[in-house]
C-alpha cells in the first residue's frame, strides 16, 4: 500500500533547497525510441521486422536473425517480476538522495527480458503490467505497475520522480483572460493542486471569466501581461518561488496568412504575446524553477506550453498565426535543452482548432476548454512531453509523421483537395 | 535447465597444451586506493615475474595485457611505454575471465611457435572515483537498460540473481556467508590481503545492506593491484630450472544460455564436460578450486556448473564442506577477490596466479598440502542482466 502523501510543512527559509541531481542520461541512439514513445505515454518495444522478434534492450541488429530491419512498435506490456532488489546505495548522486530504490528484472509475455523501476504496490514475484515513462533526465524508462489499481498509487515516490503530478504542487495558469482558464483551473484543484495562481492582464477590464475563476478553491488571480517584462518580472519575484508548474495559455489569434493582412500589425501582437510572451515569462520564472526542482513534495516539475497543432505545418487561414506556434514550439524545444540539467520538464499540449470566436468558421470537430482541460492535467499525471488533444490534432501528428511533404501539400490545397 | 545441444559436443578432439610451461607467478601488493597509474602497476608485476624467472624485458617475445585503467592506450601503446617489442600481442578486455582467455591464447602461440615466452599481465589503479566513472562507461547495453534503474552498479545486477537463485534453489543468506567467511580465514593467511580482520558469519549477517539480498561482506573491494605470470614451453623452464604448472585443459564461453530469463548458471554447463574429458580427470581429482567470486552466489554457480555438484545443491555443498586451506575443499586460498580485494582486470588473474603458486608448491602461508591439481575458474563482464564471459582451466604440478 502506498502512504499517501502529506502537505510539506512549511518551507524553512533558513535550511538549504536540496540541489537539482538528475538520473544517468548517456543513452545510445537506438535507446532513445523508447525516450521517443515515452514522451507520448507509449509502451514501445524493437521488432524485428524480418523474424518478428520483440527486442531489449535496444539494438542495431536483430540477436535471433542478424537483421537490421527494426522498428519500435506498441506492444502488449504484461510480464511477470521474476527477481528485485533494493538498491540502497549508489555512486550515482541523484539515487543515492532518494535510496531506498526498487529495481527488478521482469519477463514481458512477449519476450524479453527487462530490468526496470518496480512500484511499491507491486508484490514480490507477482504479474505486473509495464509502463513507459520519462525520468528526471527526460529519458525513457521502463516501471513495472501493480496489475490491479491500488489505492493512492499515484503517490508512489518512484512514480512520483517520473511524473509531473499538480497533487499537493501549485500552479501558475499564466492567463485569466483565456477561454480556457476556468476549466483548467477546476481540472487542476480536481487534481489535488493547492494553490492555483492566475494572471490577468489589464485588471481594469471586464473578465467575463474571473467569476468562475474564484468559484474554484486555491485560485488566486494576479495581474500578469506576457507582453510586459516588469509585470512579469513583479510577479516573479512575488510568486516565482512558488511556481511548481507553470502553463502559458497565453495566445493572441486572428485569421488570415500574409496576403488577406494589409500590414504585420496582427502579426507583429501574435509574436509578441505567443513568442515573446513565452520567452519573456522563461526568463523571468525559468530560473527559479530549474532551482527548485529537488524540493520536496512540492518541488518544481512541469513548464506546458499550450499550442496549436498547426505548430507543426502551416495552416494558411490562419497563416501568420501557425507562424508564430512553430516558433513557439521551437523555443519550446530550446528550454527543454536548457531545462534539461535541473529536470524540469515541457510538457507541449497541441490542440487542433479550439470552441471559440476566431475559429468561429471552421467545421468541427474543435476542441471544447473541458476536453483541454482534461488531457492536459491527464498529461501531468503521465508526465508527458507531447499531448495531442482532439482528433484533429492526433490526425495532423499522424499525417505529418506519415510524411511531411504530404501533409505540407494537402494544407496548401485549402478546400479543393 | 537441460543444456541445449552445442557446437562443442559435435566439435572435433581437441589438441592438448602439452609443452606448456607456466612460471614465475606475480603478485604486486594490492592497495585500496593508489595515485600510480595502470601502467605503474602492470609494470611492477611483469618486473616481478621477470625477475623471478631470470629473464630480462628483452627477452619477452610475446605480451598479453588486460586492463580498465589503461586508457588511452592499449596493449600497444603500452609495447612503446616499457620498451618491450613483442612478435605477439594480445589485449583481452574481459574483466574476470582475462586470466583464463589469456592464458588459452599465450599457451597456444608458445606451443605453436608464435612466440617462446608470453608474460601474460593484468593490471588496474584505482584512484578516488576511478569506479564510479569505470561504471560510467562499462558498456552500452548497461548505460541504456540497467544504470537508469537505481544505478547499483553490479551489485544491483548480482542482486537480482541472488534474489533468484535462493528463491529456486532455497539458498540462503548463511549459505553465502560460509563462502564469505572461509575466504577471509584464507586471506589473514595471505600478507598480502587487504582484508586484515578475522569476520565471523554474524557479522556476515548483520552487514549493512548493499542492494538487497546483497549486504556488505558479499561485495568485493575495489582496489589497486596488478597480476603476472609467464608462458613458456616445459622446455625452456626446465633448462631455466624453474618450477612450473602445465595446462591440462582449458575452456571458455561467451554468451552461454541466452534465452535463461536470469542467469542462474554460466557458461561452464556448455563446457564442462570436456574440460575433464581433455584433463582425463573427474571433479574428485581436483585438489584445489580457485573460483570468481565477486560475489558468493557466483561461486556457488561455478560450484554447480563445473561438476562439482548437482545444480541447486551448492548451498548444501557449503554446508558439508570446510572451504579453508586445511579444510577437504580448498577454496579461493588466497582470500580471494572478497577479502584479498578486486584490483580490476587483476581480478580475473587472482585465482590462477594463485593456482600456478600452489601446484607448484611456492604458496608459502596460503599452501594446500599436497596441491598437485588445481581448477581454476574465470567469469566477467556484466553486459546488461547476466556476466558473459565464462571460462575455466585445470592446472598441474608437482605440488609442496
Amino acid at each position: 500500500m502506498t502512504t499517501p502523501l502529506r502537505p510539506p510543512p512549511k518551507k524553512n527559509p533558513e535550511r538549504r533547497t536540496l540541489s537539482p541531481t538528475i538520473p544517468p542520461q548517456a543513452r545510445s541512439r537506438a535507446a532513445m525510441g523508447l525516450t521517443a514513445a515515452a514522451a507520448e505515454g507509449r509502451f514501445a518495444m524493437q521488432v524485428c521486422g524480418e523474424c518478428g522478434a520483440v527486442l531489449y534492450p535496444a539494438r542495431d541488429a536483430c540477436n535471433k536473425c542478424l537483421s537490421v530491419e527494426l522498428s519500435w512498435q506498441d506492444v502488449d506490456p504484461r510480464g511477470e517480476l521474476l527477481a528485485e532488489t533494493t538498491v540502497r546505495t549508489s555512486t550515482n548522486l541523484y539515487f543515492r538522495e532518494r535510496a531506498p530504490w526498487r529495481a527488478g528484472t521482469v519477463r514481458l509475455d512477449a519476450g524479453p527480458i527487462i530490468i526496470c523501476h518496480i512500484h511499491g504496490d507491486v508484490p514480490p514475484r507477482a504479474r505486473v503490467v509495464m509502463t513507459n515513462r520519462l525520468d528526471r533526465a527526460g529519458q525513457g524508462v521502463l516501471l513495472a505497475m501493480p496489475e490491479t489499481p491500488a489505492p493512492d498509487m499515484e503517490d508512489d515516490p518512484q512514480l512520483r520522480a517520473m511524473t509531473s503530478d499538480p497533487k499537493l504542487r501549485r500552479v501558475l495558469i499564466v492567463d485569466g483572460r483565456s477561454d480556457n482558464a476556468p476549466a483548467i483551473a477546476k481540472a487542476l484543484h480536481k487534481a489535488g493542486a493547492t494553490t492555483i495562481f492566475v494572471g490577468e492582464a489589464e485588471g481594469w477590464r471586464p473578465n467575463p471569466h474571473r467569476a468562475a475563476l474564484q468559484a474554484v478553491p486555491g485560485v488566486q488571480v494576479l495581474p500578469l501581461d506576457v507582453t510586459d517584462s516588469a509585470s512579469i518580472r513583479e510577479l516573479a519575484g512575488e510568486i516565482g518561488g512558488k511556481v511548481d508548474i507553470l502553463i502559458n495559455n497565453a495566445r493572441f489569434i486572428r485569421p488570415g496568412g500574409v496576403l488577406a493582412r494589409g500590414d504585420t500589425a496582427f502579426a507583429q501582437q501574435e509574436f509578441d504575446v505567443n513568442v515573446m510572451g513565452l520567452m519573456r515569462l522563461a526568463q523571468a520564472f525559468g530560473p527559479g524553477m530549474c532551482a527548485r526542482t529537488a524540493d520536496g513534495v512540492n518541488s518544481a516539475v512541469a513548464w506546458v506550453n499550450i499550442l496549436s497543432a498547426y505548430a507543426l505545418v502551416n495552416m494558411p487561414e490562419f497563416g501568420s498565426f501557425a507562424a508564430s506556434q512553430a516558433a513557439a514550439l521551437s523555443l519550446g524545444q530550446s528550454l527543454r535543452g536548457e531545462f534539461r540539467d535541473s529536470g524540469l520538464r515541457v510538457m507541449h499540449v497541441f490542440v487542433g482548432p479550439t470552441e471559440d470566436d476566431w475559429h468561429q468558421p471552421l467545421p468541427p470537430p474543435k476542441v471544447a476548454p473541458g476536453s483541454l482541460a482534461n488531457d492536459l492535467v491527464k498529461g501531468l499525471q503521465a508526465g508527458l512531453e507531447d499531448v495531442y488533444c482532439g482528433d484533429v490534432a492526433k490526425e495532423l501528428v499522424a499525417r505529418f509523421r506519415a510524411g511531411p511533404k504530404v501533409l505540407e501539400r494537402e494544407m496548401t490545397m485549402g478546400g479543393r483537395s | 535447465m537441460p543444456t541445449p545441444a552445442s557446437p562443442t559436443t559435435r566439435s572435433r578432439p581437441r589438441q592438448s597444451y602439452e609443452g606448456v610451461a607456466l612460471v614465475a607467478p606475480a603478485s604486486v601488493p594490492y592497495q585500496r586506493y593508489s595515485t600510480q597509474t595502470a601502467h605503474w602497476w602492470i609494470a611492477r608485476a611483469l618486473r616481478m615475474a621477470l625477475d623471478a624467472a631470470g629473464l630480462r624485458s628483452g627477452d619477452l617475445d610475446g605480451l598479453s595485457m588486460a586492463s580498465f585503467t589503461l586508457f588511452p592506450d592499449t596493449a600497444v601503446g603500452l609495447t612503446q611505454h616499457l620498451g618491450l617489442s613483442p612478435r605477439w600481442l594480445d589485449h583481452i578486455p574481459m574483466g574476470g575471465a582475462a586470466g583464463i582467455v589469456a592464458l588459452r591464447r599465450a599457451a597456444r602461440a608458445v606451443q605453436s611457435g608464435d612466440a617462446d615466452i608470453v608474460a601474460c599481465v593484468a593490471g588496474d589503479t584505482n584512484h578516488i572515483d576511478s569506479f564510479r566513472q569505470l561504471l560510467s562507461s562499462f558498456s552500452r547495453f548497461q548505460a541504456d537498460a540497467a544504470y537508469p534503474y537505481g544505478y547499483g552498479g553490479p551489485n544491483a545486477n548480482f542482486a537480482l540473481l541472488t534474489d533468484r537463485y535462493m528463491h529456486e534453489y532455497g539458498a540462503t543468506r548463511e549459505d553465502f556467508g560460509r563462502i564469505a567467511v572461509s575466504q577471509r580465514d584464507n586471506a589473514l593467511r595471505n600478507p598480502n590481503a587487504l582484508m586484515k580482520k578475522p569476520l565471523s558469519l554474524q557479522q556476515y549477517l548483520d552487514a549493512r545492506p548493499i542492494a538487497d539480498p546483497i549486504a556488505l561482506f558479499d561485495c568485493v573491494m575495489p582496489c589497486a593491484g596488478a597480476e603476472a605470470f609467464l608462458v613458456m614451453t616445459v622446455d625452456e623452464a626446465e633448462r631455466r630450472n624453474l618450477p612450473y604448472a602445465t595446462l591440462e585443459a582449458a575452456i571458455e564461453r561467451h554468451n552461454a544460455n541466452p534465452d535463461d530469463p536470469i542467469q542462474l548458471r554460466g557458461g561452464w554447463t556448455v563446457d564442462a564436460d570436456q574440460l575433464y574429458q581433455m584433463a582425463d580427470c573427474t571433479p574428485q581429482d581436483i585438489d584445489l578450486l580457485q573460483t570468481y567470486d565477486d560475489y558468493p552466489v557466483i561461486s556457488m554457480m561455478q560450484i554447480e556448473d563445473l561438476g562439482f555438484c548437482a545444480k541447486g545443491k551448492a548451498a548444501q555443498f557449503v554446508r558439508d564442506h570446510d572451504l579453508t586451506i586445511d579444510g577437504d575443499f580448498p577454496h579461493n586460498t588466497s582470500g580471494g577477490q572478497l577479502s584479498a580485494g578486486q584490483a580490476g582486470a587483476a581480478g580475473g588473474f587472482l585465482g590462477l596466479v594463485e593456482a600456478i603458486r600452489q601446484v607448484t608448491g611456492t604458496a608459502g602461508p596460503t599452501q594446500v598440502p599436497g596441491a598437485r591439481r588445481a581448477m581454476v575458474s574465470g567469469f566477467g563482464m556484466i553486459n546488461y542482466d547476466r556476466g558473459l564471459c565464462s571460462g575455466a582451466a585445470i592446472l598441474k604440478g608437482n605440488g609442496p
